[in-house]
């Protein structure tokens, strides 16, 4: 029997999306193996309702520990605890930066295989496989685990949220734990502070992208009124060469030197798709684009290409669809 | 500064629009700066390519056994400066290589090592030359002389570099890559040494947060082995004369892919158009291609090199080397031969193509010229290579023997030229080129006797510059494929895999005027294999337009030079980076 | 203070990446260079030393690999670190990243460190994570993705940016911490550091040297076994509009959307 243990990590009141995946993935993949997913959340004073509502999402147990929130390493104390103490084969993370750092610590702490950017678990004969893309995604890995316990971190957005058990709460658990002398060393100040410019583009749902084909600095206010239109977790992105010509920040550029994206909806307007780009965001699970060039390269890979011209376009797609959505 | 009338159709010459830069002013440096600030060598060269390092490695094997002299050179006896990120990032040719220099400069060496090291290909066994009258037609003509290639080695000068940098560093030289060589150092009449380029700078040449100044690098003697149309050489030329009772140097654009195809070719090709050029004298369109097999002796694959050159005195502004090459592979023959394949690589590259009589003075005090630099390619055979070699070593011979003897005068290299290979070979074609001038159909036959005749006709024929050609926007374009991606490909997904890295915010180092006649423009933005030059949407179709300069995409091939701009250095590790062309 | 620079050599990136069908790993052969996140480390490591807020004795370059990778060290040494350390041991070789961190961690043990910097991510692995992995085995504080760095006596003021937004956090040292490409912009170094890289002193050292435990390292004691990649499935065609009328084309639009849930 194999339980697997998922992080969940929370901030004013609400767990973080990424968590609700692998909190989601972990119910999935231990009834596969015959066992449970218990999650865990760190923090000062964790609302007992907050870490119950995960059961919605599969969890059989759910484990609460008192310590620093937004830190790595309390965490990979409690984790380390929780797992020494018996019972888990894996440990399950979400996308994101915590993740990343409380999977790759607890593996140093463990001796524990780990693997990270992960895209996809299976379970097989008793055990779980990960799969993740190397090499600029042009090829996948498959990682098997030869230790006692196995790491899995998965990449943003891998693991699909799935409320198996609308409703239900988990039953919760205080998990007392000491906190090693190097998790004491540092102190959050200030958590979670918003940057005017700054855009979140990598946790947007939909992203529209605009690129040189817009014409001009002021052609973004058509990807901003449609980003709008979309509403939600929506978000404006930029191609490197608007970036470098200055019509739009460095924080919402995408390729290989910017960020890399997998939203739920991709919109391109105005790019022609080179590589440079495509490396960026072609993970993304709808891809739509709108040139006037019917060669550009993004007509390859795109799921819909529009041809033709985007300033026609988009201000009649963002009416069509503030009005759809109103409907 | 020019009258012309803006009807359609009317022809502009691109020399009438000078690119604003002043080479003697700008690229001559006065004087060394103080002691403290300098960097000493004993020889620095300029030009991490076959040339330059060919007489890097000459030079350390003859000081090798001359300890006292290597001594008296200092503690950095050679120093070879190279703008890309390592030697052979920005070199580029076919290639069949003659093995004579290579094998003299290394002797120990056997083919089969140049095969295991990675940068040979394959002895050439089989060969054939086709004329295309058709995009669906082939004739296979009789080789002529200067395309017999049995004996030759397939090679690829990019990975030829890398080895022959590997080789002078195991023997002592210091190879500076990513640093470009922007200033010609001079003092008192002689070449002093050179000076290395600035780095971070901005869009506006303005010194950003980590501007670190280039260093005055001093040399007892100093190697211009720049390539094609070298940054220096120019400012070299003018400082002391050295094109003098010369003919004006013309050039040549060629643009390369190499595939991995499923089955071997099993011969060596060249084909000499028409098609998909045009016949027309109007046009003055003169060009040919080459597919050479390549057996990849370290990963077992079989490869093609396939190339495209034109002349760069054509006339339509259509003429765009990077298109024809993909119409040209539209033609069954390269279908053939490319079907099922995979595209691994692309490059471009110029090519000086005037041959023995365009060759600037070879040697100035303080300086000397190796390889193309020095105008030492042979374009009716295209071979280029074995003299970049030569001329390297010939150069490292004359070097070392003023440094041992404590001259300072390097004159004795151009006897030296004259005398060997490259000069004689240079000599025997020296008027072979010329008369295609004229147009294939005219010019054919009389570059057909001076090759026949090898040269022994006496007299000199006269090249006029590629920039007063007349430009006319024409009809070279409508045979152009649209590119599917797959087969044929459009020019920035190819300038993508050359893996050119420029810098977003580095300075424009492309010198053009930005508004020209649409002629001028158009020339530009055909010819330029790497989109560089566009003209806005909105551009009058006639009269003068703005330029565009995506100068982030210059692969620096060098060809502006030729058509009326500059291309000048780049910050050092910019542009492509060449692997296996 | 003295401060250790964690560097890796890395495929270029301009190299095409691909995999080693003999080994099944990914091929590491062709154009190398130092890891561009590890050049912002160094140049940060300098800042701190140039600040003058506290005085840093020396800046030790780190790093384990083949033979080759004493390039990355000339090419920290001439952006300014005093001195080099090497880790080269057949033992180590196909370390994944648990072993890799360990491994580091045993060298820079030796070197006692205030202050361990490094790039948080490199071109090749992709794990962004080998801060928190070395941290963990030298017991110290790490913060990874850091792109704001201001000393404090005894202590690092950081900024991140994290899931909420930017966090600041206050470590002590001594610590880790990997930056982000953001927190500086690296400086060129002169011909003359370039040129001088060579003569400065570099340490080259085997796994026994360190205290590393060899079964703990190595291709074949790795925790996690990769095996060989294959090609991510390939995506189906898409469809293309053609506008002519854009009101229509708008409404297709719309309608395609709404099939996907995307509204």
């Amino acid at each position: 029997m194999a339980n697997i243990l998922v992080y969940a990590l929370h901030y004013e009141g609400a767990i973080n999306k990424n968590s609700l995946g692998a909190v989601s993935e972990g119910a999935k993949l231990s009834a596969e193996l015959g066992g449970e997913a218990h999650a865990i959340l760190v923090g000062e004073g964790v609302p007992q309702d907050l870490a119950g509502s995960l059961g919605a999402y599969g969890a059989k147990k759910v484990l609460v520990a008192e310590g620093p929130e937004g830190l790595a390493q309390p965490v990979v104390d409690a984790m380390a605890a929780a797992i020494s103490s018996g019972g888990y084969k894996y440990a399950l993370f979400g996308g994101g930066l915590l993740g990343f750092e409380i999977g790759a610590g607890l593996a140093a702490r463990l001796g524990a295989g780990v693997a990270m950017e992960v895209t996809a678990v299976r379970a097989e004969g008793g055990e779980l496989i990960a799969e993740r893309p190397i090499l600029g995604d042009s090829a996948i890995s498959e990682i098997k685990y030869r230790s006692e316990v196995g790491i899995i971190i998965g990449r943003l957005n891998a693991f699909e949220i799935k409320e198996s058990a609308a409703g239900a709460s988990a039953p919760v658990e205080q998990l007392s734990f000491e906190l090693s002398p190097h998790a004491t060393q540092a102190s959050m100040i200030t958590r979670g502070e918003q940057r005017g410019a700054d855009v979140d583009i990598e946790g947007a749902d939909i992203l529209v992208a605009g690129g040189r084909g817009l014409g001009k600095a002021e052609g973004f206010q058509l990807a901003e009124d449609l980003a709008a239109a979309f509403g939600g977790n929506s978000a404006v992105a930029a191609t490197r060469a608007v970036v470098d010509a200055g019509w739009y920040p460095y924080a919402a550029q995408i390729g290989q030197t910017g960020k890399t994206v997998a939203p739920k909806l991709y919109l391109a307007a105005g790019i022609s798709g080179a590589i440079q780009h495509k490396v960026g965001m072609q993970s993304s699970e709808n891809i739509v684009a709108i040139n006037k060039d019917s060669n550009a390269p993004i007509f390859e890979f795109s799921d819909l290409g529009i041809v033709g011209d985007l300033n026609k376009i988009l201000p009649k797609l963002t009416e069509a669809v503030k009005a759809k959505k109103a409907s | 500064m020019s009258s012309h009338n803006d009807s359609s159709n009317d022809k502009v010459v691109p020399a009438a629009w000078p690119p604003p830069v002043d080479s003697q002013k700008e690229f001559v440096k006065r004087g060394l700066d103080p002691e403290d600030e300098l960097i000493e060598v004993g020889v620095a060269i300029v030009g991490g390519g076959t040339a330059g390092l060919a007489c890097a490695n000459r030079l350390l094997q003859l000081l090798a056994d001359d300890p006292e002299t290597l001594e008296r050179l200092g503690e950095v006896p050679v120093a070879v400066v190279e703008k890309a990120k390592t030697c052979g990032g920005h070199n580029l040719s076919g290639a069949v290589m003659r093995p004579g220099p290579l094998q003299e400069l290394f002797p120990d060496l056997t083919r089969e090592d140049w095969r295991k090291e990675g940068f040979a290909f394959g002895e050439v066994t089989k060969e054939a030359v086709y004329l295309t009258p058709t995009s669906k037609l082939s004739v296979r003509i009789p080789t002529p002389p200067p395309f017999k290639n049995h004996g030759n080695e397939v090679i690829s000068v990019a990975a030829l570099a890398r080895y022959q940098q590997q080789q002078a560093e195991e023997a002592g030289a210091y190879i500076l890559t990513e640093t470009a060589a922007t200033q010609l150092i001079v003092e008192d009449g002689a070449v002093v040494g050179v000076r290395s380029g600035d780095k971070g700078r901005g869009k506006d040449g303005e010194p950003l947060g980590n501007f670190e100044p280039g260093t005055d690098m001093k040399a007892h003697a100093t190697v211009l082995a720049e390539g094609c149309w070298g940054h220096l050489t120019g400012a070299a030329i003018k400082e002391f004369n050295l094109a003098e009772g010369r003919e004006p140097q013309v050039w040549e654009l060629g643009v390369k892919e190499v595939w991995k195809v499923p089955q071997p070719l099993d011969r060596l090709i060249h084909t000499m158009g028409p098609w998909p050029l045009k016949l027309s004298h109007k046009y003055g369109q003169i060009g040919g291609t080459w597919i050479y097999p390549m057996k990849n002796e370290k990963t077992g694959e079989d490869l093609v090199s396939i190339g495209f050159v034109v002349e760069l005195e054509y006339a339509d502004a259509t003429t765009s080397a990077h298109d024809l090459l993909q119409t040209f592979k539209t033609h069954p023959l390269v279908r053939k031969i490319l079907a099922g394949g995979e595209r691994v690589a692309w490059g471009a590259k110029a090519l000086p193509g005037g041959g023995y009589w365009s060759m600037p003075k070879l040697s100035m005090p303080g300086a000397v010229l190796v390889g193309d630099s020095g105008g030492m390619v042979d374009t009716m055979a295209l071979k280029g290579v074995h003299h970049c070699i030569k001329s390297g070593m010939l150069a490292a011979r004359s070097i070392y023997a003023a440094l041992a003897r404590g001259e300072s005068s390097l004159a004795s290299y151009e006897q030296a030229i004259e005398e060997s290979s490259v000069g004689k070979e240079m000599w025997e074609v020296r008027n072979a080129r010329q008369p295609l001038q004229r147009g294939l159909l005219l010019g054919g036959p009389l570059s057909g006797i001076q090759q026949i005749t090898k040269g022994r006709l006496p007299g000199r024929a006269a090249w006029h510059r590629n920039d007063e050609t007349r430009m006319f926007v024409g009809k070279t374009k409508d045979v152009y494929p649209k590119p599917d991606g797959k087969y044929t490909f459009d020019k920035l997904s190819s300038v993508f895999i050359t893996g050119n890295a420029t810098r977003d915010d580095a300075p424009n180092h492309i010198r053009v005027q930005k508004r020209v006649p649409r002629e001028i423009a158009e020339t530009w933005r055909w010819m330029c294999p790497a989109g560089v030059y566009e003209i806005p949407e909105d551009a009058p179709e006639h009269g003068e337009v703005d330029v565009i300069v995506n100068y982030t995409n210059c692969v620096q091939c060098g060809a502006i030079t030729a058509k009326g701009g500059r291309l000048t250095t780049p910050e050092g590790g910019d542009g492509p980076l060449y692997q296996i062309v | 203070m003295k401060i250790c620079v964690l560097v890796k050599e890395v495929p270029d990136a301009a190299v095409e990446k691909r995999i080693d069908a003999s080994t099944g790993r990914m091929d590491r052969s062709g154009e190398k260079n130092l890891n561009p996140y590890d050049t912002h480390a160094i140049e940060a490591a300098m800042q701190i030393k140039e600040g003058g807020a506290v005085p840093v004795e020396e800046i030790v370059a780190v790093t384990m690999g083949p033979d080759s990778a004493v390039r990355a060290l000339h090419k920290a040494v001439s952006l300014g670190a005093d001195r080099s350390v090497h880790l080269s041991d057949p033992a180590v070789a196909g370390s994944d990243v648990a072993a890799t961190g360990y491994a580091l961690a045993q060298t820079l043990k030796r070197e006692s460190p205030d202050l361990v910097l490094l790039g948080q991510q490199s071109d090749d692995g992709e794990c962004y994570t080998i801060g928190a992995v070395v941290a963990e085995h030298l017991g110290m504080p790490s913060l990874t993705q850091v792109i704001k760095m201001d000393v404090e006596p005894e202590a690092l003021r950081c900024e991140r940016q994290a899931e909420y937004g930017y966090d600041t956090v206050q470590v002590k040292l001594p610590a880790v911490i990997s930056v982000g490409d953001a927190i500086n912009e690296p400086r060129y170094p002169s011909l003359k550091a370039i040129m001088g890289a060579k003569k400065k002193p570099l340490d080259a050292v085997t796994a026994g040297d360190v205290g590393i435990d060899a079964g703990k390292v190595g291709g074949e004691h790795s925790a996690a076994q990769w095996t060989a990649a294959k090609a991510p499935p390939a995506k189906a065609a898409g469809q293309i509009i053609e506008d002519e009328d854009t009101n229509e084309t708008v409404e297709q639009i719309v309608a395609w959307l709404d099939e996907r849930k995307l509204l």
